[in-house]
């Protein structure tokens, strides 16, 4: 039996039913790592001792009838923003290359109180600021579908682990983004919650108002499996609200007969390629044909998405990167005698080249003079953007797009082109800008063999309505 | 600025920001810059009159909690993030003024 290749739903079973211990399967998908992962640079800190420590302990549970969650014994990976108290959390840059967190973030508090064992930390763009995993401090992730093209990014470590059968979920991050198209370029599923639906507390953070933290995994099943165990208020994120948690695997047995799911032809068809459009008729027909009703739709702001969304972030992140000073964590400069030249000098030899032009981007939008101009302008049509969404949710439950304009592509590219690296994340924009949630889950292949993503965007902490959508359109297509 | 990004400005924007660039990374920088702040022009076309401005989407204000003092246990731990020396449970930088 091979364990790697199952999903987190079929070990779950296979766990609880003593077929296989948590040792073997955490065992498996360690040597499928130290096999392969030389070439993919999917983990950035593998944990392997702690990982099996947490089976044996598993293994203990279950002998004992004391498993905690449908999660328990099964291996998983964090991405590298996510604090642990295992091991070094780094953020993909030099200057948190050697930081221990002395607490962990309240998604691995669950995660560990739910049984999940960790297998290590993933790989990602320079502070989750990238489109391809290539801005990473400790080198580029390689897609597994074919190792001269990227992963995607920024969440690119997570979907490559679980695309390489690597573990059996992995935790992403989303700005704008970054759960959602690594999952198309890798042929996973991942999950943009919405924002406020699982708590940022101790995840470090890129654009305040957008950051959401998420599953990616083989299913919407296993997605499902793991937001039940991480969605919910934390106190110590004051922008959680208080909202019930269903229960997700329930809700998405559900038919979805009779939904109605608007598809904005005219924001994406200029944009995508002959085998995107392919792949999106494909996922429509199959719409239809599980009785579900197909209305077009219009989100007329949309376009302008990326351009606000490249001055908000930066401004966002501009003051959050001030915290990485040289003084109260991360590296410091040889300098030492000297406060102003400390800083300086820190973060110019800490911060790599997108981190710096994100900085500049940021300083320059809400410098005096070009705030009203740019970063006002900004959140004016962001406001523009949200009413699209809420004008749509009146006539539809769901909407079917595009993930991004192409499929994943190759290593090295578009690297010097800043903007055109900007431009992956045009059907993704909206919705993070919004605050919606959405999922990206397989829906074809190029003619190469290359994956292509589809995506689902529900409203605000409708995450069972999206999720719900897609497993049963995986399940159709089973 | 907005049309033509310079070198210089993009250095004054670097320490306004607390970093040092070379010459070579002010000249990287400057075309980048200058593309994509060209980008953000299209925005100024789209009509915003009495549009309110949107910085966050959950809608909660005021979230506030009890302030009720606990102790740290990990006091410690935190300190020790620190790449500068420790003196009486304090991290020692250099004098400010």
């Amino acid at each position: 039996m091979n364990l790697t290749k199952k999903t987190l739903t079929e070990l779950s079973e296979l766990f609880r039913s003593g077929e296989v211990s948590s040792r073997e399967i955490t065992d498996a998908f360690i040597t499928e790592i130290e096999e392969k992962d030389s070439k993919i640079n999917a983990f950035v800190t593998p944990t392997f001792d702690i990982a099996r420590e947490m089976a044996d302990a598993s293994d203990a549970r279950k002998k004992n009838n004391e498993l905690l969650s449908p999660l328990d014994g099964m291996p998983i990976a964090l991405k590298d923003v996510v604090c642990t108290t295992e091991c070094r959390t780094t953020a993909c840059s030099n200057i948190l290359k050697n930081f221990q967190s002395p607490y962990d973030a309240t998604v691995w508090k669950k995660l560990k109180s739910a049984g999940a064992v960790l297998l290590g930390k993933t790989n990602t763009d320079e502070f989750t600021m990238g489109a391809s995993t290539q801005t990473s401090a400790f080198g580029v992730t390689r897609n597994p579908h074919d190792l001269e093209r990227v992963a995607g990014g920024s969440s690119g470590g997570s979907a490559a682990a679980i695309a390489a059968n690597f573990c059996a979920g992995a935790i992403g991050t989303e700005t704008n983004g970054s759960i959602r198209h690594p999952s198309h370029f890798c042929g996973v599923t991942g999950l943009k919650v919405s924002y406020g639906r699982v708590s940022r507390w101790g995840t470090m953070p890129m654009a305040s108002s957008l950051d959401v933290v998420g599953p990616i995994a083989k299913t919407a099943e296993d997605c499902a499996l793991m937001l039940q165990e991480i969605a919910g208020h934390d106190e110590k994120d004051s922008t959680t609200p208080d909202v019930e948690v269903p229960n997700y695997i329930a809700e998405i047995q559900h038919s979805i007969r009779d939904m109605k799911i608007g598809i904005p032809r005219n924001f994406f068809e200029k944009g995508i390629d002959e085998n995107m459009a392919q792949v999106i008729a494909a996922a429509e027909a199959q719409l239809r044909d599980m009785g579900a009703k197909i209305i077009d739709i219009e989100l007329p702001h949309a376009e302008h998405a990326v351009a606000a969304y490249y001055i908000i972030a930066p401004g966002e992140i501009s003051s959050n990167q001030a915290r990485y000073d040289g003084i109260r964590f991360g590296e410091c400069s040889k300098e030492k005698d000297d406060l102003a030249k400390i800083y300086t000098e820190t973060r110019s030899e800490g911060f790599g080249d997108e981190v710096k032009r994100r900085i500049l981007i940021g300083t320059f939008v809400l410098s005096s003079g070009y705030s009203d101009q740019y970063y006002r302008q900004a959140q004016r049509v962001r406001t523009l953007i949200k009413q699209d969404f809420d004008n749509a949710w009146e006539n539809v439950d769901a909407i079917l797009s595009p993930v991004s304009p192409t499929p994943a592509f190759k290593v090295g590219e578009n690297l010097d082109d800043p903007l055109k690296m900007y431009l992956e994340d045009m059907f993704l924009a909206p919705s993070c800008l919004a605050g919606q949630c959405g999922i990206s889950f397989p829906g074809g292949q190029t003619d190469s063999g290359l994956p292509i993503g589809v995506q689902i965007i529900c409203p605000p902490m409708k995450e069972a309505c999206a999720l719900r959508i897609a497993h049963q359109m995986q399940k159709h297509q089973t | 600025m907005t049309s033509k990004i310079s070198p210089d400005d993009v250095k004054h924007l670097a320490q306004l920001a607390k970093l040092k660039l070379s010459a070579e990374e002010a000249t990287k920088f400057a075309p980048q810059l200058r593309d994509i702040v060209h980008f953000f022009e299209a925005l100024k076309k789209v009509d915003t009159k009495n549009v309110v401005e949107t910085s966050q989407t959950t809608g909660l204000e005021n979230i506030t909690r009890e302030d009720a003092i606990s102790r740290c246990k990990c006091e410690k731990s935190l300190i020790a993030c620190s790449p500068h020396p420790v003196k009486k449970n304090q991290i020692s930088i250099p004098n400010v003024l």
